[in-house]
């Protein structure tokens, strides 16, 4: 990475506190119908070089929040409020010229499916080169070197040839490549990757992982890993965090959240996902019902309509009482939206048993 | 690539003869009866037959059709009567091949008369067709970035007054006002560039073109605009916003190419339906091009030229689809291939 100019990467790592610092972010799109509050007071911080997995439902405002960091939602109708801090700028206070100048640069962003995010008329080389020379005056021809290289360090077998190819020519792994290759050629102090193995076979999801993985350890980038899948989450994310309708409901660090959540959504989640090795005993659940419309979010608690755990509560208070984003039982980062009392030891004895019984009674040997 | 050429030029040219065959079949099943309208009314029933096998309208529609494309293939002479040939040579004409036939009303052959007409229509059409496309994608694309505003609304609302109202009330509208009663212009006449330089043929063309463009320019501002906002929604379109590229860049160098390949596919098809005459602008500014010809030989149930123009113009409408499809292949890298 010798080539590429200083990078916010670098700059961010002299600088105290964290790379990317959200606070209180607002998204809202004004429609026809009324307000829909996609994302809702969502706040947090993200380490460079460290790995946050952002997971939720379709409609959770996941992808509408990524969307803001870049600033895409910038020239729409949709209101975007609060803090984005990105190496101590806030992105929401500076001009679209200067936004844009970042675009790319010091943040950047994969998507879903690499074949409709590429343009089908221009070859992966000019696309991934014209990344490269937005940023930096250079000429045609070392752009395209760069392309090259990147093409080659993302595992492109003979990338001087490939670099000419058009994106349909490429497998869908290897436009997930390119794709990678485009959004790190400027080594970005964050890259944002929403839903990047979604629409890949399930063995090459895994090699794209690995890849993100030794990639990030090499740029030492942030990244925002946007998922549906809790098996990417546990094998790429430091921190994580569960959004619903718009706002977060569970958010700290990985392994805590997966082994001792406190929010039903969460426990919902997690009840959806096979597990391979485990005991063929254990039970599928889906989480009952549809996400709520954002145009009309139920009251109190956006999940109770859902939550299979309210009657627990006493009172009416979820219906009624949004409840406030609040440190867990067991302390350290980890804080959860939920009104249920003693949750840990309602997920070991209620849940953990129906999803994985060998699981649960381990956990009763240690309690 | 070269095969494929080869198939469709068959393809093309079967096509044609097909076509021939229908429009002959036309005329035939038409209750006009030929030999009465070249003999007159007062013609008795032996001099109608005369005439008939003068004029080989006695022969069978297979004999007919035969001696016409025979005419295509070698060329032919009329009358082609051997006798003829030694006593009075003079009164034979030759038609080279192609030989579309020859018109007894307007006493020439069809080629040459499609020689005398086409650059006229060919002159519309290549000034009309700048006209539209320059002003369809330019305030195509205008309206689409601004879409839902103002300026969208009054393009949008524009075009579709150029839409409504018929080219032949447009034309007499422009050729009234404009040429007449202002003298803004020339009365339009159609001067060729031999005669009068590139500057008189312009000049000339200026209304006629103008008023040809108004309403195709109307339908291509609408598709730009559609398929401009249809592109700008692309994934592709989201990911070069994503790169920190310029709206300038965004627009035109990932929205609007996208949004071109249909627009190209349709202004070939449409660029040679003009090539075969425009015959109500030709009409309007008594323009003597292929549409107007056209309009005179189908009055005067004069087959010969019939023919031969609506041959003509199937050929430019088949070799248009041709290039459009070989174009396609160059604009999109996916057909290149596939």
């Amino acid at each position: 990475m010798s080539t590429t100019s200083p990078s916010t990467a670098s700059t961010a790592a002299t600088r105290p506190g964290p790379l990317l610092s959200v606070r209180e972010l607002q998204v809202h799109f004004p429609t026809q119908d009324g307000l829909v509050k996609a994302v809702d007071g969502l706040t947090f911080d993200l380490e460079a070089g460290k790995t946050l997995g952002i997971v939720g439902e379709s409609g959770s405002g996941k992808s509408v929040s990524s969307m803001a960091i870049m600033g895409l939602h910038r020239g729409t109708n949709a209101q975007v409020s609060g803090e984005i801090e990105l190496a101590g700028v806030n992105l929401l206070d500076i001009s679209a010229d200067e936004m844009r100048r970042k675009r790319g640069r010091d943040v950047s962003m994969i998507f879903q499916d690499p074949l409709s995010a590429m343009h089908p008329y221009y070859t992966v080389g000019n696309q991934i080169a014209e990344a490269y020379r937005v940023h930096h005056s250079v000429s045609r021809k070392i752009a395209k070197q760069r392309a090259v290289e990147m093409l080659d360090r993302v595992g492109i077998p003979t990338p001087e040839k490939r670099v000419n190819d058009y994106p349909h020519q490429f497998s869908g792994g290897m436009r997930q490549r390119a794709m990678i290759a485009m959004g790190l050629i400027n080594d970005p102090g964050l890259l944002i990757a929403d839903e990047p193995t979604t629409a890949l076979d399930v063995t090459v999801q895994a090699q794209i992982l690995d890849l993100l993985q030794d990639l990030q350890r090499e740029f030492n980038s942030a990244v925002i890993i946007i998922t549906h899948d809790l098996g990417v989450v546990a094998e790429m994310a430091d921190d994580v965090l569960v959004m619903y309708a718009g706002r977060a409901v569970e958010h700290g660090p990985c392994k805590e959240i997966l082994t001792h959540p406190e929010m039903p959504y969460t426990w919902g989640l997690l009840s959806s996902v096979p597990d391979l090795s485990g005991d063929t005993g254990a039970r599928l659940v889906p989480i009952p019902g549809n996400p709520p419309s954002l145009l009309n979010p139920p009251s109190g608690c956006a999940f109770h309509p859902r939550c299979p755990h309210r009657d627990k509560v006493p009172g009416d208070l979820c219906r009624t009482e949004l409840p406030l984003l609040v440190p867990g039982e067991r302390g350290g980062h980890h804080t959860k939206r939920c009104h249920l009392p003693n949750p840990d030891a309602i997920y070991a004895t209620e849940v953990l048993p129906e999803i994985a019984p060998d699981l649960a009674v381990e956990r009763a040997k240690e309690l | 690539m070269l095969a494929y050429v080869i198939r469709r030029v068959f393809a093309g040219v079967i096509m044609l003869i097909v076509m021939s065959i229908v429009t002959f079949a036309l005329f035939f099943a038409s209750p006009i009866d030929q030999e009465s309208f070249i003999c007159g009314k007062n013609c008795s029933a032996a001099q109608k037959k005369e005439t008939a096998a003068a004029m080989g309208y006695d022969d069978s529609f297979i004999n007919q059709w035969s001696d016409f494309a025979k005419g295509v293939v070698a060329g032919r002479d009329f009358p082609d009567d051997p006798k003829l040939r030694e006593t009075a040579p003079q009164t034979i004409v030759r038609c080279e091949a192609p030989c579309l036939g020859y018109s007894r009303e307007r006493g020439d052959t069809v080629t040459n008369l499609i020689k005398d007409t086409f650059p006229v229509s060919f002159s519309l059409a290549v000034a009309a067709f700048v006209l539209w496309m320059a002003g369809g994608i330019l305030f195509g694309v205008l309206a689409a970035l601004k879409k839902g505003m103002l300026i969208d609304r009054g393009v949008v609302g524009l075009s579709l007054i150029g839409f409504a109202f018929p080219t032949f009330f447009v034309g007499l509208l422009l050729y009234k006002f404009v040429a007449i009663q202002w003298g803004l212009t020339e009365i339009p006449r159609y001067t060729s560039i031999a005669e009068g330089g590139i500057g008189g043929w312009l000049s000339g063309l200026t209304l006629p073109a103008i008023t040809l463009c108004l309403f195709f320019m109307a339908a291509y501002v609408r598709m730009t605009r559609s398929y401009v906002i249809e592109s700008f929604q692309e994934d592709y379109v989201r990911t070069a916003r994503a790169k920190g590229l310029p709206e300038r860049t965004v627009t035109f160098k990932h929205a609007l190419r996208a949004a071109l390949t249909p627009i190209v596919t349709m202004a070939g098809l449409d660029f040679a339906g003009l090539m075969g005459g425009a015959i109500i602008t030709e009409s309007v500014f008594n323009y003597p091009g292929m549409g107007k010809l056209a309009v005179l030989a189908s009055t005067d149930f004069d087959l010969p030229t019939t023919v031969g123009l609506v041959i003509l113009l199937a050929g430019f409408v088949i070799a248009a689809n041709i290039v459009v499809d070989l174009l396609y292949a160059v604009i999109d890298p996916r057909v290149r291939l596939g």
